[in-house]
């Protein structure tokens, strides 16, 4: 009995084997991508392969800064990599990025021009990133519990809702929204500027309940604190979780951000590589993309064929006024880094 | 001399495991960006910023060795009194929470204490007014004294197991009273056991610095915060092993000075 068992589980396995053996050709050509995790649907990656015949070796990161310690690690040597604006500007600026022809992809186009703008703030001839998605910071705030519809950073600074604000703990941000507040430029590199922006903070500090960064969506939720400092995409996900949130990008203005896609200099086929590249940019690949992350698509064949309340929602679709406020965050110059490291201490140690 | 060979499994992975990492940080410590010795990264400690979390860390990790300290002897008392078998089921409860994950037990603290909270929906049950507890230096203390009692607790309740019991009767036959039975028998002769739980508590409070981003709200600098930021944001190494390496030939030094008597009126302690 046993070991009929045995055999019949045996062919069985034989059989799995045989199937997954001539179900598909293995690919003579390799692409390696390197992307945060969660940040691509794995279906389409399926569907690059069947399509093209190329194989995706698929490697992920957390944070722009440990993508860029794996990249110049050297370990593996990627083809693609899809990072931060203000990263894939240092890996421009280090020269690890290889022109690509936009002009010849068939679908490029569906990239709107307001976007390859943005990315000139990194790459002034749009020689070389690919938009990918982007999306705004602004103030998810829970509707019930504010008097009025909250339309200015101010709200966070004139300790009007004492302990229930939630700020991003993190530095760049944090440090981005009290600037432009203030009125100046997110890329600053004016030493007086940070510090008048770090002494705000200083007073801003015994009004804001924590400092948080993936649970800042989660808190206005809970309904433990009236508003917080969020990414576009995150508000979008706190609205479907909480009918009465709301999420606005203030009138001073706030920061845009653009994850792009580069191909780099280790890259011996480009041509599979802008393949790849003009298939994320093609209408149903780019839709089936955004219907698995829900941040703001660049793609204009996307937005138009969206739903009205998708549409509309400016967590997922920022408007044109939104936009016109709003500036990308270029600053990478190391000093300033170390100047922003030291004053985020000062502030978190007072 | 015989049996040397058993020993190579943990030669290995003090070597690998501790040596080598020690000796990593060791050189990021004492270097620069340029690779040049130098003893900034060391010597930072004594910067403004640096200095007050160090004296914060001190702070909480002495108040959460005190009331670790405290809560576990009447619980060690407590356990001695059980027969054996109730015993072990009572040991077998202290022990239990730490088998699930501690970040996971530090985020169910989290919830309990958060402004709407299960604490605070308790309380508005009963008509009290809620507590502002959450993101504040006493949610830390409760969340580290929760992760850490059992530590003081079981190396108490061994050495206070391992008195004999004839000493505490011709203590009661010459008269002492519970307290003084306490004071003078019991308490002196835990001493080694509480050294221990003082090790295995006072360092890792000390050091932390999950439980103090969970709870803290990021509102709370400790200096293992510090040294997290060095390394994982501001990508400065060589500032962040320099903390680590003076933070530990601080906690070594205190360390020298606790176990000093212990160590020559026992040779060896528990842990």
């Amino acid at each position: 009995m046993r070991k009929r068992k045995l055999c019949v589980l045996g062919a069985a396995l034989a059989g799995m084997l045989m199937l997954g053996g001539c179900g598909k050709e293995e690919p003579t050509e390799y692409l390696t991508v390197f992307n945060y995790g969660e940040y691509m649907d794995p279906d389409v990656i399926d569907r690059f392969t069947e399509e093209t015949g190329i194989g995706i070796k698929y490697e992920e990161a957390l944070t722009p800064e440990e993508l860029y310690a794996k990249y110049i690690s050297g370990a593996i040597d990627y083809d693609l990599v899809c990072s931060a604006d203000y990263m894939i500007q240092r890996l421009i600026e280090e020269g690890e990025a290889q022109k690509v022809d936009f002009a010849s992809m068939e679908y490029a186009d569906n990239i709107g021009d307001r976007f390859w703008e943005f990315s000139q703030a990194f790459d002034p001839d749009n020689e070389y990133a690919l938009p990918y998605f982007y999306g705004t910071i602004g103030i998810l705030y829970d509707t019930t519990k504010v008097d009025a519809p909250i339309d200015s950073w101010g709200v966070l600074f004139d300790g009007s809702y004492k302990n229930d604000i939630i700020m991003q703990n993190s530095q760049r941000d944090t440090f981005m929204i009290t600037l432009k507040y203030l009125g100046h430029s997110l890329n600053t590199s004016d030493e007086g500027e940070l510090r008048e922006a770090q002494e705000l903070l200083i007073r801003q500090k015994p009004d804001v309940q924590a400092y948080l960064v993936d649970e800042a969506r989660d808190e206005v939720v809970a309904g433990n604190a009236a508003m917080a400092v969020v990414y576009s995409g995150e508000a979008y996900l706190g609205h479907e979780y909480n009918e009465d949130l709301a999420y606005v990008v203030p009138k001073e203005g706030s920061n845009v951000w653009i994850d792009s896609w580069i191909v780099t200099k280790h890259c011996k086929n480009p041509e599979a590589a802008a393949k790849f590249l003009d298939f994320l940019c093609r209408e149903d690949v780019a839709e089936q993309n955004f219907e698995y992350i829900y941040y703001s698509t660049p793609n204009q064949a996307v937005v138009e064929n969206m739903d009205e309340e998708l549409r509309n929602d400016p967590a997922i679709t920022p408007t044109e006024e939104d936009l016109a406020k709003c500036e990308v965050c270029t600053q990478t110059d190391p000093e300033i880094t170390k100047l922003y490291n030291e004053l985020w201490k000062e502030l978190k140690a007072d | 001399m015989k049996r040397k060979y058993l020993a190579t499994p943990y030669i290995i992975w003090v070597i690998g495991f501790t040596l080598l990492p020690l000796i990593t940080i060791g050189v990021s410590a004492f270097t620069g960006d340029d690779g040049a010795f130098t003893w900034d990264g060391v010597l930072a400690i004594a910067e403004p910023i640096n200095r007050q979390a160090l004296l914060f860390s001190l702070a909480i990790a002495f108040g959460c060795t005190m009331i670790c300290i405290l809560l576990a002897y009447p619980a060690a008392l407590f356990l001695k009194s059980f027969r054996f078998k109730r015993k072990g089921f009572t040991i077998f409860l202290l022990v239990l929470p730490m088998w699930m994950n501690f970040i996971l037990r530090i985020l169910a603290w989290q919830m309990i204490l958060s402004k709407n909270g299960i604490l605070n929906f308790i309380l508005g049950r009963f008509g009290a007014a809620p507590l502002a507890v959450s993101n504040t230096w006493i949610s830390l203390m409760i969340g580290m004294v929760y992760d850490f009692l059992p530590y003081m607790i079981l190396p108490i309740f061994n050495a206070i197991s391992d008195i004999d019991e004839d000493l505490i009767e011709a203590a009661r036959d010459l008269g002492a009273g519970s307290g003084a039975v306490f004071c003078k028998v019991i308490f002196p002769l835990s001493v080694p056991g509480m050294l221990s739980g003082i090790v295995m508590v006072f360092v890792p409070a000390m050091t932390s610095f999950v439980i103090a981003d969970i709870l803290g709200g990021g509102k709370l600098q400790l200096i293992g915060n510090i040294i997290e930021q060095e390394f994982m944001k501001s990508m400065n190494w060589h500032l962040g092993a320099g903390l680590s390496i003076s933070l530990m030939i601080l906690v070594l030094i205190g360390l020298a000075f606790t176990m000093r008597g212990d160590m020559e009126e026992r040779g060896t302690a528990l842990w």
